[in-house]
């Protein structure tokens, strides 16, 4: 084969020049920051908050009177705001608990894969019977005990049910890592391990580790809107995607906008991560395709 | 992609004779990259007659390879080639994928050079070797299996029967290579092309391999294209060479005339083995300085689970190893794959410390010191390893990396003096100090290994081990890299080089210490190697090497031993090495041979060294 | 073969029984019983109705009776649905449940291995990009989205599917269900497939066996599909956690009598016994078929069985 070509710069140089390429990664991320802004601004763009109700315009369709752009629900609150704040809350907490689950997954996955042994082993049985469990299953365990409508618990509940995938990918990539000949250079440079770990391995986890937070935002987001659809996460008179899309599908025979509002900016942000995402990981790995 | 090239007139001789089993003519493959097309070889024409073994010699990504690929229709998605490519007079270029697929592996065979990742995982051999015989022939499957036995025996392939069950993962390179030769060979082909076929294996496999060649392609009277970086391979098999360099044919020939008369200064190039200069290679007068490194007694053991119910097999990597380096010495370490090279060299620089024996560094015993104290005494021995770019940290930058070291010990040295300290080690192995901001996918192995020496050197340990310095790097790299090593020793650094490459480790040492599954056979001064080396497997390993002479390689082709290398988890008892010792007598199966003076500075674990000749 | 999978079994059973203990573990100790919620008792009642359900024992011996009765099959009362057992709430949505499940694999599996296949075969052409784009869509979209939006088409406008609801016998209200279910299973597989295979086709020993002249459709059948389906077989363990946790939310978008209504009413009121005997049993149920594609892994991929 041909003498790779070496590229200037870094790795995330490099990887930034692929993404920028991407036609489609390009798409999601404009969509996704206006989306963002949108949600931002919500206060700003309507008179209407989440939960303020009009009777004088109660179940109007899209383009019925000015006053609503997207329509108004049963209860006479408007559907853009209700939507926008949706999108600001199911943002928030995924965001929050991809944070939490990144975070603790990449701590387990690196110790235990650095440390291999029996530590490795326990420490990786442990996430392999949490895996057996459905994580849906967990969280309603949690829910039942603890009670719903707790945005604090709520995160919790998700953000340490994901954290079990990230810790596998990462281990998988630390053990990969542990015997590559820098790692046993810096042994032999008198580095604690404590440094090497902390010098050599997570650095050169940091491209999996984004790739899998980009990746891991939408699960979050999946998450989050399963239980609010279920009832078990976020509570009315909030608004989160999921539960929107609940109240939709119930009314779906009658006033279908009221489902087809939040669904489409549910998917809208759920494909435009996910792009971003495989975008993310196909720039950073270094093989040609 | 367009083909039309500027005509240029021929610089090499090139006849088309009649009777060309292959003929390539202006063949230029290319291949499409993001940074634009990227040219392998240029319009290369040569010819391979019936009957005659071409070899084709040149380094690494010379596009020797890509040639021979692109005649076969096998190129990656993105490579083009133009111009012609005839195989007894057929054009192979743009044939049909049905007709191809008939001449490939019935009249062309060929045997590429990793046998693990060629031969398909997950089929047993036999199943592979047989689908090929019933693909092109019209043997029935009883036919079918008697012929794939019988080739697996003309291979010498120990057991043919059960090997056609086994899958590869279960057979040694050597035997998977052979298992390919087979393959290759079913449909009785015309043509062979081996794409550098012992590169991977051992120096003693690799002769056995080659001397397996040569017979073929007499009885069969079998054309071959033998493709190699080692000049020597090609000395004992080809009638005629091909030098090639960037893609270009910079010298043909007979092979006689190539190798003893090269004109091309590139050619002659690679006709030198490495060598340090003359000056370079004072030897250490017996008995100066103290012992810098030291083991006693080395040993150690794996368990290995096999079997149902994982059941533990003890795995003797080392045993009984003992040695000394004396300071300002270079001591060498050769053995082939299963010696345990990489666990001697993990072992002396306890990475992890070893469980048996005793290492003693500057005379400090490492098994009473405390890890602070370890850490510390670090400073003094350093390593630099065989895997030039996996051994620097890929997201840091090379001064960083060079750097580091004195980030651990001197931890009082302001910035601007460590800067400047990294300078001038980068300068004092032959890098330019702007390389420093370049990150190590930006090197080429001859660079990142300078990078490895920089950062093992920038503290001035006492002591440097080398684990397969040279290996991953290209000819004239080589040389450079140890002429390098070889002004490091005179600056009086202790070095140990532990290597395979017995020529390498002659070259550069004072005395040689030759492993064989873990055990010391003989550890010798380099002076006048050849007639000194007493063991039996010493004198193997120096007979395996190839020269590139070819008068005299295929001779010594002929004498090439046979017989595998023992599995590790079940070694011979008594001298480990008597399974394949011509001179084996029923002692050598009773009694482990004693560690032996010869009386002029060496010693030899054999029971009969006095008697061979 | 036989070492490997004794191993795996080895290690499957304990792991059901952390389950299980942990099972038990947060119904015993959980604050708020399922009699808090009930107007204040009296303390006599409240004794009675402790020693009825066998609370006022020491905690061990709790333990032991609980595993006693779990082998019998016998999960315990529900706390909810006062008249039945959790045994009998179980056995009455399980076989909807199930069907709903093996189907939704079954057909993930056959839709989307098949695409990836050709997605790869067909690399760069419009067939590999409608594919992989469809595969991607499938993958972000959740299934409580893709359901209604299904029901909404095939259902409301078009009339061929019902909307809703459940008849025994009358297969076409598992339709859209089924294929709401298997929508993101297939389009992981259908991915998965298109980028192990087109690694597999790049590979040293595909190359080799093309060298032989064996036919591009041999090559492909014997020496590249058997490691490329790996991923997909890998995959597969984690596919069933997914329908079964995704079965929860299809039920209740679907209106049907599965075992999925009851976990979510029983999270809703409480009910301990319900919710933990539920994820005993789904939890029993991935873990067997993660086993089995364990196993078919085994098979297919002889290096593995040796790790």
């Amino acid at each position: 084969m041909p003498e790779p070509l070496k590229s200037a710069g870094g790795l995330w140089r490099g990887a930034a020049r692929r993404l920028r390429a991407d036609r489609a990664v390009r798409l999601a991320l404009a969509l996704l920051l206006a989306i963002a802004l949108l949600a931002l601004l919500a206060p700003l763009l309507s008179p209407w908050s989440f939960d303020s109700l009009d009777w004088r315009h109660l179940g109007q369709p899209p383009g019925a009177t000015a006053a609503h752009w997207l329509g108004t629900d049963r209860l006479g609150r408007d559907l853009f705001v209700r939507t926008l704040y949706g999108v600001r809350l199911s943002l928030l907490i995924s965001l929050l608990a991809s944070a939490l689950s990144v975070g603790i997954g990449l701590m387990w996955g690196s110790i235990a894969g650095f440390a291999g042994g029996r530590l490795d082993e326990a420490m990786m049985r442990f996430v392999d019977v949490l895996y057996a469990l459905p994580y849906l299953f967990i969280v309603i365990i949690l829910s039942t005990l603890i009670g719903r409508g707790s945005i604090a618990v709520l995160l919790i509940a998700i953000g340490a049910v994901g954290w079990l995938t990230t810790a596998r990918i990462v281990r998988g990539q630390a053990l990969a890592l542990r015997h590559q000949p820098f790692i046993e250079a810096a042994r032999a440079g008198g580095l604690s391990g404590a440094a090497i770990l902390w010098r050599h391995l997570v650095p050169n986890l940091a491209g999996t580790v984004v790739v899998y937070a980009t990746l891991t935002v939408p699960q979050m987001i999946l998450f989050e809107s399963f239980l609010s659809f279920l009832g078990l996460g976020v509570q009315e008179p909030h608004a989160s995607l999921g539960n929107l899309i609940n109240a939709g599908a119930q009314e779906m025979e009658s006033a279908p906008w009221m489902l087809l509002t939040p669904a489409a900016f549910l998917v809208l942000l759920l494909v435009c991560l996910n792009v971003l995402g495989d975008g993310l990981r196909d720039a950073l790995d270094p093989r040609d395709h | 992609m367009a083909c039309a090239m500027p005509l240029t007139p021929a610089t090499t001789e090139h006849t088309a004779p009649a009777g060309a089993i292959l003929e390539l003519e202006r063949l230029t493959v290319s291949f499409a990259t993001p940074a634009g097309a990227v040219t392998a070889a240029h319009e290369v024409s040569l010819a391979v007659r019936r009957g005659e073994c071409l070899g084709i010699v040149g380094e690494s990504g010379a596009g020797k390879s890509q040639l021979f690929l692109a005649a076969l229709g096998l190129l990656a998605a993105n490579g083009r080639a133009c111009g012609s490519a005839r195989f007894a007079g057929t054009e192979l270029l743009g044939l049909a994928p049905a007709a191809l697929d008939r001449l490939r592996g019935a009249r062309i065979g060929m045997v590429f050079q990793d046998p693990m990742s060629s031969l398909t995982p997950h089929l047993a051999v036999g199943e592979q070797l047989i689908e090929v015989i019933v693909r092109h022939t019209r043997a029935s499957p009883a036919e079918a299996q008697r012929r794939a036995l019988a080739l697996l025996e003309r291979v010498q392939l120990t057991d043919p029967a059960r090997r056609m069950r086994q899958y590869p993962h279960e057979l040694s390179g050597g035997m998977r290579q052979r298992a390919m030769l087979a393959i290759a060979l079913s449909c009785d082909p015309q043509l062979l092309i081996a794409d550098e076929p012992t590169t991977a294996l051992d120096v003693t496999v690799q002769a056995q391999i080659l001397a397996l060649l040569a017979e073929l392609k007499r009885e069969r009277a079998l054309a071959m294209v033998l493709i190699t970086h080692d000049v020597g391979v090609v000395a004992g098999v080809a009638d005629r060479v091909a030098v090639m360099r960037s893609g270009r044919i910079v010298e043909a020939g007979s092979v006689a005339a190539v190798l003893k008369s090269p004109r091309d200064p590139y050619t002659r190039e690679l006709l030198r083995p490495p060598r340090a200069r003359p000056q370079e290679r004072e030897r250490v007068p017996a008995g100066g300085g103290g012992a810098a490194l030291a083991v006693d007694g080395l040993g150690v053991e794996f368990k290995v689970e096999r079997g149902w119910f994982r059941s533990r097999a003890h795995l003797t990597a080392l045993r009984e190893v003992s040695f000394e380096v004396r300071g300002g010495e270079a001591l060498g370490v050769v053995g082939e794959s299963g010696a345990g090279k990489s666990t001697l060299v993990r072992s002396v620089l306890a990475l992890p410390p070893p469980l048996r024996g005793r290492v003693v560094w500057l005379g400090r015993d490492l098994a009473q010191l405390d890890p602070g104290e370890l850490r510390a005494l670090r400073e003094h021995v350093q390593i630099v390893f065989q895997d030039p770019a996996g051994s620097l940290d890929p997201r840091m930058r090379v001064r960083q990396a060079v750097g580091e070291p004195l980030g651990v010990y001197r931890t009082l040295l302001e910035p601007a003096k460590r800067s400047a300290a990294v300078a001038a080690m980068l300068e004092r192995v032959g890098l330019e100090a702007a390389l420093g901001a370049r990150y190590p996918h930006e090197l080429s192995g001859g660079q990142c290994q300078r990078v490895a020496i920089a950062r093992a050197m920038i503290l001035r340990p006492q002591v440097l081990v080398c684990d397969e310095p040279l290996s991953a790097l290209d000819g004239p790299t080589r040389q450079q890299i140890l002429a390098l090593l070889a002004e490091l020793r005179r600056a009086s650094l202790t070095l140990l080089i532990v290597s395979h490459d017995v020529s390498l480790v002659s070259e550069l040492c004072d005395r040689v210490l030759v492993l064989y599954l873990g055990r010391m056979m003989e550890i010798v001064g380099t002076e006048r190697l050849g007639e000194r080396a007493r063991h039996p497997y010493t004198r193997a390993l120096l007979a395996a090497v190839p020269v590139p002479d070819p008068d005299l390689q295929p001779a010594r082709l002929r004498q090439a031993r046979s017989g595998e290398p023992p599995s590790p988890l079940d070694p011979p008892s008594g001298c480990v090495y008597r399974t394949r010792c011509p001179h084996a007598i029923p002692v050598c199966a009773q009694r482990t041979p004693e560690w032996q003076d010869t009386g002029d500075g060496g010693r030899v674990a054999c029971h009969r060294w006095r008697e061979v000749p | 073969m036989l070492s490997y999978a004794l191993r795996r079994i080895a290690v499957a059973v304990p792991t059901l029984l952390v389950i299980i203990t942990l099972a038990f573990a947060i119904q015993r100790l959980a604050p708020g019983g399922p009699f808090d919620q009930e107007q204040t008792l009296t303390p006599a009642v409240r004794a009675n109705l402790d020693r009825v359900y066998g609370l006022d024992r020491p905690l061990a011996v709790q333990y032991l009776r609980y595993l006693g009765a779990l082998a019998h099959g016998d999960f315990g009362p529900s706390l909810s649905e006062r008249d039945f057992t959790v045994t009998e709430l179980i056995r009455q949505g399980l076989p909807l449940s199930v069907t709903l499940g093996l189907a939704a694999v079954l057909l993930a599996v056959l839709v989307g291995i098949p695409a990836g296949v050709l997605a790869a075969l067909a690399r760069g052409t419009g067939a590999d990009y409608a594919v992989s784009g469809l595969a991607a869509l499938g993958v972000a979209l959740p299934s409580f989205v893709t359901g209604p939006a299904l029901a909404l088409l095939f259902g409301l406008y078009l009339h061929w599917l019902p909307v809703a609801g459940w008849e025994r016998g009358a297969p076409r209200y598992l339709v859209l269900p089924v294929v709401t279910l298997a929508i993101p299973v297939a389009a992981y597989l259908a991915r998965l497939m298109r980028a192990s295979l087109l690694e597999v086709l790049r590979s040293q020993y595909v190359r080799a066996a093309r060298a032989r002249g064996l036919g591009e459709a041999r090559v492909l059948w014997r020496h590249a599909l058997r490691p490329a389906l790996l991923p997909a077989v890998s995959y597969l363990g984690p596919a069933v956690a997914f329908v079964v946790t995704g079965s929860l939310v299809i039920e209740t978008v679907f209106g049907l009598p599965g075992t999925g209504r009851y976990l979510v009413q029983g999270a809703i009121n409480r009910d301990y016994p319900l919710v933990l005997g539920m994820v005993i049993v789904y939890a029993a149920f991935t873990l067997t078929l993660n086993l089995a594609a364990d196993l078919v892994y085994g098979w297919l991929d002889p290096g593995a069985r040796h790790a």
